[in-house]
């Protein structure tokens, strides 16, 4: 199994700690991770993306074309990976903020209501765990064991506390995503 | 009087009056006869022999007329990059903090294109020795203009004589660097008459207690002649350096 | 067994100059390559270890600070990208000159000039073709993973001391900034100022009697010294050339074309492979780990099996001048790469080679 993801969206979303945690996850059940970033401006306030590959075998390269799913969270990033998927793959994005939904008819679409759930949960910090318990409800790449495993190792210990509240975000997010087409 | 009289019957316990250090290796300096670096090698290396500490020594030459300081100083010596020599002192200090480390260097060295190591190492108070050797011209490459060469002074890129509209005025890099509190002395003295001489290596005597005591950097800037630069005679250079440079850089404590 | 840990390039690399009991790091920052420094100021190794870490005030100034520890016998390392890397030009030759071992690492990113911070294979020329005056080399390894930019710490510091030289990591933004798995090695001890002693007594700077002391200098007044030194220079060099070339073979066995990588490119160019194979084109790689000593030898072997030989590098074509050599007209070598910053993907990398040996 290789799953080849790219997550997308504006920085301070928590793009590339939501990728991190993905990649701990991985680690935990003995898989191959890579994580690469795009780095620079975009660290201050710009587009900020990240791709992970977590597979059974020795990655190759880390930096891809295509992907298997494309997670995506603001609208440049919509117009700059949905054609990206391969056919067949997947497309989770947050419709907060997206005017053009995406189009693609040879790929499965879901959305979850990140942003919006975030508020209700009182902490825009939960957003990106939302995320990604929507996204490992269309696709459980990683156990949920793993992935709180991922957390723990990913967070520097005085964030530890945080952990619970994480872990209820990511429930939200398995709950609220839905399938578009 | 016997025809086969050998030295060690002159000198005798009691009649010597003068011992080259030990520190100093036989080599035949290559400095021009009357320049003052052989004065100031010498006075460096009787101070490290007389606090016993020559073995415990390391030296940087720099790039310049002392860029061979290692083959007359007696002691482990690196040879650094033009102006790099406080950066070079301060990878062996930090690793060897009881070692003895000094550079000796130019003025086209320290104050010109050295200017960023020597300014920083001083402002990190880097616990070294810097031996700072202004005569005001680059000797070595054949008396170009220095940043220390005075107003109006003729050297081979300034023909016509220094115009400070164009080059700037002789820096007093010593003045500046005592400025930083890093720098726990600063001082200038000169080499051209014994009693200059014999303060100029008590300055350097206590620069190298500061080290040993890890005060901070000690910078001691010995104003010298270049009579071959300056075209002049050994004695007509020391002239010109008492009415000349002595007026722009005072000799004396500038800090500490 | 050590813990595996997800870490960037960078810090993979800091870890293992603490771990490898590194005496110092000297650096300036400069992205893609600050995590470097931030790392070590942050792990403060000096508790851990003693090994000093200091920010210098600039590329030269830390690079002179490496020649200052080396030539005291010392482990010492620096870190930078390729502006910064060209400030360090001049100590590098010195080093080389003066025969001093130490650990380098460029960060490459795009240039000329400040370029852009992106990755890039660019500096291949400068690290591999001298970069400084005179003539000299220096070992440079390419790391192609995080693990790598891990492991080539130690294997470069055993061939730095080896053969008293100074060796470079040439690595990129790419794998600088990436996050892999990577398993450290132990903590090693710093060697001891009487192991030092011992050991390099005969030529570092540490304090001697006169007698016994020592000098370095990369300076030699009298040609006839300076090119007997020369000589010596390149008689070592051709020692490392017989016995430290490195590289790695992928698909190489039944191969219709033959691809070059090193670094970041090689990773990519493994994913073409997979590409290749579910087109019906065969293809395999060579990846020189070595960049000098380069695989000659082993790319004019496979080049006899092959139609034709393509060089992939994110530049506008260096090392393909090494394979034209290597190869020496058996069959076409051709140059691709996107630069500036740019990252080919596999698959721009199979269309350039269908476009060059196929259509």
């Amino acid at each position: 199994m290789t799953e080849e993801i790219i997550i997308a969206g504006f920085g301070g979303q928590g793009v590339l700690s939501m990728g991190k945690i993905l990649a701990y996850s991985g680690i935990m059940q003995d898989q191959e991770v890579s994580w690469m970033p795009s780095y620079g401006p975009e660290m201050r306030g710009g587009t900020a993306n990240v791709t992970v590959i977590l597979s059974d075998e020795k990655i190759s390269s880390p930096v891809l074309r295509n992907f298997d799913t494309a997670i995506v969270l603001n609208q440049p990033s919509m117009n700059k990976f949905e054609e990206t998927v391969k056919p067949g793959g997947i497309l989770l994005y947050d419709p907060n903020g997206i005017l053009h939904p995406p189009t693609r008819k040879d790929i499965r679409i879901y959305k979850i209501e990140g942003a919006l759930e975030a508020s209700r949960m009182k902490s825009s910090k939960t957003f990106n765990m939302i995320v990604l318990g929507a996204y490992l409800k269309i696709n459980p790449v990683v156990k949920m064991e793993n992935v709180l495993k991922g957390l723990k190792k990913s967070l520097p210990e005085r964030h530890h506390h945080l952990i619970p509240l994480n872990e209820e975000a990511i429930k939200v997010g398995l709950e609220k995503v839905e399938k578009v087409s | 009087m016997s025809e086969n009289i050998t030295p060690e019957e002159i000198i005798k316990k009691g009649t010597l009056v003068f011992e080259k250090t030990k520190l100093m290796t036989d080599a035949h300096l290559s400095y021009c006869p009357g320049c003052g670096h052989g004065v100031a090698h010498r006075i460096t290396m009787e101070v490290l022999e007389e606090m016993g500490v020559g073995d415990q020594a390391i030296g940087i030459a720099p790039v310049g007329c002392s860029v061979l300081a290692y083959d007359f100083m007696n002691i482990d010596m690196q040879q650094a990059a033009h102006g790099r020599a406080p950066a070079v002192a301060t990878g062996i200090k930090r690793l060897y903090p009881e070692k003895y480390v000094f550079t000796y260097q130019g003025d086209g060295d320290l104050a010109a294109i050295g200017t960023n190591e020597t300014i920083h190492a001083c402002n990190r108070g880097e616990n070294i020795v810097i031996i700072f050797v202004n005569n005001g011209i680059y000797g070595m490459t054949g008396g170009q203009m220095a940043p220390t060469t005075l107003e109006g002074m003729v050297s081979s890129t300034s023909p016509y004589g220094r115009d400070l509209g164009m080059t700037g005025h002789p820096i007093k890099i010593t003045e500046m660097l005592a400025m930083l509190p890093g720098v726990c002395y600063a001082t200038r003295h000169a080499v051209h008459k014994p009693g200059l001489v014999r303060k100029t290596k008590k300055a350097i005597k206590k620069a190298f207690e500061n080290q040993r005591d890890k005060k901070g950097t000690s910078i001691i800037e010995i104003v010298s002649n270049c009579n071959s630069g300056w075209k002049m005679t050994p004695v007509k250079s020391n002239e010109w350096l008492e009415e000349n440079m002595l007026p722009v850089f005072p000799l004396g404590d500038i800090k500490g | 067994m050590e813990e595996i840990k997800l870490m960037k390039g960078n810090e993979a690399f800091a870890e293992a100059v603490i771990r490898e009991g590194v005496d110092a790091y000297f650096g300036y920052p400069i992205t893609p390559q600050s995590e470097v420094i931030e790392y070590l100021m942050l792990e403060e190794p000096y508790k851990r270890t003693g090994m000093v870490v200091l920010q210098a005030e600039s590329e030269i100034g830390a690079i002179h600070m490496v020649y200052g520890a080396a030539g005291a016998g010392k482990k010492a390392v620096t870190s930078s990208s390729s502006p910064g890397i060209s400030l360090k030009q001049e100590g590098i030759s010195y080093m080389a000159g003066s025969e001093l071992p130490c650990v380098m690492l460029n960060v490459v990113r795009g240039g000329p000039g400040l370029g852009t911070i992106q990755p890039s294979q660019a500096d291949y020329f400068q690290t591999v073709k001298g970069g400084g005056h005179g003539d000299y080399k220096l070992i440079v390894l390419a790391p192609a993973s995080v693990q790598e930019m891990a492991d080539f710490v130690e294997d470069g510091f055993k061939m730095a001391f080896k053969y008293r030289t100074p060796v470079m990591l040439l690595s990129d933004g790419l794998i600088g900034q990436m996050m892999e798995k990577v398993q450290l090695k132990p903590q090693k001890a710093r060697l001891s100022n009487e192991e030092i002693r011992e050991k390099y007594g005969s030529w570092a700077t540490i304090g001697h009697k006169p007698e016994e002391r020592t000098i370095i200098t990369s300076l030699e007044l009298k040609s006839e010294r300076q090119e007997k030194h020369n000589h010596k220079l390149q008689a070592k060099y051709r020692e490392i050339e017989k016995k430290e070339v490195r590289l790695e073979k992928f698909n190489c066995e039944n191969a219709d074309y033959l691809l070059v990588a090193y670094g970041s490119s090689a990773r990519i160019c493994q994913k073409t492979i997979q590409l290749g194979k579910e087109k019906g084109i065969n293809i395999g790689l060579i990846r020189p780990i070595t960049l000098w000593p380069f695989p000659s030898d082993e790319i004019n072997k496979a080049a006899d099996k092959v139609k034709g030989v393509l060089s992939v590098e994110l530049s506008a074509g260096q090392m393909v001048d090494d394979v034209r050599l290597a190869v020496n007209g058996k069959v076409p070598v051709e140059h691709y790469g996107r630069f500036g910053g740019m990252i080919h993907s596999p698959d721009e990398v199979l269309e350039a080679l269908e476009k060059n040996f196929i259509k």
